[in-house]
């Protein structure tokens, strides 16, 4: 902190004189508290959300017992049992997958359009990626559902069988669609964030420290490798936690490609249900059934809770990974 | 004076493989956005046409499902109606964290939860505005305005983030320069610092607003499914999202169809939000 604040003077950041206004303007008066009154009533805005969200999924809760809610297995709204399990592991399983596949594509995208690509694709390339996250989730789902299940499905069959040997494979389990499938769409859903993150993480690496690298005679990749990602670490595994809060959250794209069976599949390739795909399907159902809505509140309770753990773990991670830089480079070699 | 030792072979072939994998894995990033566009393309502009624009879904499972005119009105509608919520709101508080609030404890408090709400899903913003507004029947249940209050919670965040980075490119000396020459604290915000951004926070508010009218599941827990034209904010409207998720969970091929043509349209209209927002960015004067 104290080396931060040291550095920081010589790019003016602290308050000059003007900057705490003077009292004597009413103009000045309400545009502050007026401003600061938005910025209440956003904080406000969270707080009153998990107040309600709770007061709602209340009667669910205590009916079924919170414990028996998270790791009951079994989901049958007509006969009364509310046991999320089978969603919550439909959730990990299907945005796990979408980790292992989305997060190296995007950290290869993020390293290779800042640090190796021709500078005149280094605009275009960053476009066409951004571009993914334009595509609207139900888009997503409609080509999940109609182009990719159907193309995956002989890979799907074809790993099942020389594979049968690994665990959560089963030749004789594939149906379409599925875990797999939902996991792969939202690892396309994902990559445009994590990689836009990194980038900017990457981008923060001082150009002394890459230079240095390549003057020892380090090749380009052992410049990567010895200069950049190790700085930039903390910063990629915020980005790809800021892209598991997306995928655990991801609701429409995944409510038409995953199935919605609403039981612990066996295999990856079997069909599962989400805790945001239920809310969106069961939801037309559950209106006339306040035990039902109050469970399918408590999903998205617990949705809400999983999204904001991830996502502040997330942010402490990219937030450390930008200001600790920023700070340890001297104020006039920046840049 | 001593040769210098070539760099070994097996360095340079690690490196050549390294950098080939990272091109490749590049280009797999591009092949589904290609695939996608690619299908999105042929299968809607099979569907398209003048009278696909131009008529009402006739809410018929068999037979002429007719088009997607009230889709792309209300849809129209309430992200119009969303952005005239978010983007003054959104603004003002990055007007509060980058002319006031500045470093404090409170502001950064305010720029953690702003950025934990950018993280939260939409689908949870939706059941939100369910709860307090639909269930408690708040002027009737499903509404076109409650809609768009849902899609402006979920914009609100994106918004205040962005333009915070905009009002933050605007440089101190013009407002010390200002604040010199006897002006006030709000006038210099006022006549100042706003114009100064204005062209950086169209480009915001614009993507915020692309953002917003792809989503579905903020809708579908707030104003439910209408066929017909509605313009009526009080009462069910169509919107395109809502009409390519209902016709999607249909095993009707007319139906489909219209769920592929209904996707072109709000694809082109989203990324006609997008151009624009690059072009307003392109000819602002702010370094980006």
């Amino acid at each position: 902190m104290e080396a931060g604040s040291l550095s920081s003077k010589k790019t003016g950041a602290p308050k000059p004189s003007w900057a705490s206004g003077s009292g004597s303007h009413v103009g000045d008066a309400i545009l502050k508290y007026g401003l600061a009154g938005l910025a209440v009533g956003v904080l406000v805005l969270i707080a009153y959300f998990f107040v309600r969200l709770i007061v709602e999924a209340e009667p669910a809760l205590s009916q079924v017992g919170v414990i028996d809610f998270v790791f009951g297995d079994s989901w049958v709204p007509s006969q009364g049992d509310y046991g999320a399990l089978p969603l919550l592991v439909g959730t990990l399983i299907t945005s796990v997958i979408a980790l292992i596949v989305g997060v190296p594509v995007a950290i290869a995208t993020a390293l290779y359009i800042t640090e190796l690509c021709p500078k005149r694709f280094r605009g275009p390339l960053t476009v066409v990626v951004d571009l993914l996250a334009a595509v609207p989730s139900v888009v997503y789902g409609l080509w999940g559902i109609f182009f990719l299940a159907p193309k995956l499905e002989p890979a799907e069959k074809w790993f099942s069988e020389t594979f049968a040997f690994l665990p959560l494979v089963d030749p004789d389990k594939v149906s379409i669609p599925n875990y797999f499938v939902a996991g792969v769409i939202l690892a396309i859903m994902i990559v445009p964030i994590v990689s836009a993150i990194s980038r900017e993480v990457i981008s923060t690496v001082p150009a002394e420290q890459k230079e240095g690298a390549l003057a020892l005679g380090a090749t380009r990749w052992e410049m990567l490798r010895m200069a950049v990602l190790p700085y930039s670490r903390a910063g990629i595994a915020g980005a790809s936690m800021l892209g598991l809060g997306r995928a655990i959250g991801e609701t429409i794209a995944v409510v038409i490609v995953i199935g919605n069976a609403a039981v612990i599949g066996s295999t990856i390739f079997s069909q599962g249900y989400t805790l945001a795909a239920v809310i969106a399907n069961e939801f037309g159902e559950a209106a006339s059934d306040p035990l039902h809505r109050a469970a399918l509140i408590a999903c998205g309770l617990l949705l809400f809770i999983l999204t904001l753990i991830v996502n502040a773990i997330a942010r402490y991670f990219v937030n450390k990974a930008e200001e600790g830089q920023a700070s340890r480079v001297p104020a006039g070699m920046a840049g | 004076m001593r040769q210098l030792e070539p760099t070994s072979r097996t360095r340079i072939a690690k490196d050549r493989a390294a950098r080939g994998f990272l091109l490749a894995l590049t280009l797999l990033a591009l092949v589904p956005l290609a695939l996608i566009l690619y299908y999105l393309v042929k299968q809607g502009f099979e569907a398209i046409n003048w009278e696909f624009l131009t008529t009402d879904p006739t809410g018929r499972f068999l037979g002429d499902p007719g088009g997607i005119r009230s889709a792309i009105v209300g849809t129209t509608i309430m992200v119009a109606l969303a952005a005239a919520i978010s983007v003054p709101i959104g603004v003002g508080v990055a007007l509060y964290l980058v002319e006031y609030g500045k470093r404090t404890r409170f502001a950064n408090t305010v720029r953690y939860f702003i950025d934990v709400m950018t993280g939260v899903p939409s689908v949870v913003f939706g059941l939100f505005v369910y709860i307090t507004l639909v269930v408690s029947q708040i002027g009737g249940t499903f509404a076109a305005w409650k809609g768009s209050v849902a899609l402006a919670l979920l914009m609100i965040p994106i918004v205040a983030r962005s333009s915070e980075v905009v009002l933050n490119l605007v440089p101190d000396s013009i407002r010390e320069a200002a604040l010199a020459l006897g002006a006030p604290r709000w006038r210099v915000v006022t006549r100042v610092v706003l114009p100064t951004a204005f062209p950086g926070l169209v480009t915001s508010s614009l993507l915020a607003i692309a953002r917003g009218a792809g989503e579905t599941a903020p809708l579908l827990f707030t104003v439910a499914f209408a066929n017909e034209m509605a313009f009526n904010l009080n009462d069910r409207m169509n919107s395109l999202p809502l009409q390519i998720y209902n016709d999607v969970s249909q095993a009707q091929d007319r139906l489909v169809a219209r769920a592929w043509g209904a996707a072109l349209t709000l694809v082109v209209m989203i990324l006609v939000l997008i151009v624009i927002a690059r072009l307003v960015q392109r000819r602002s004067r702010l370094a980006t």
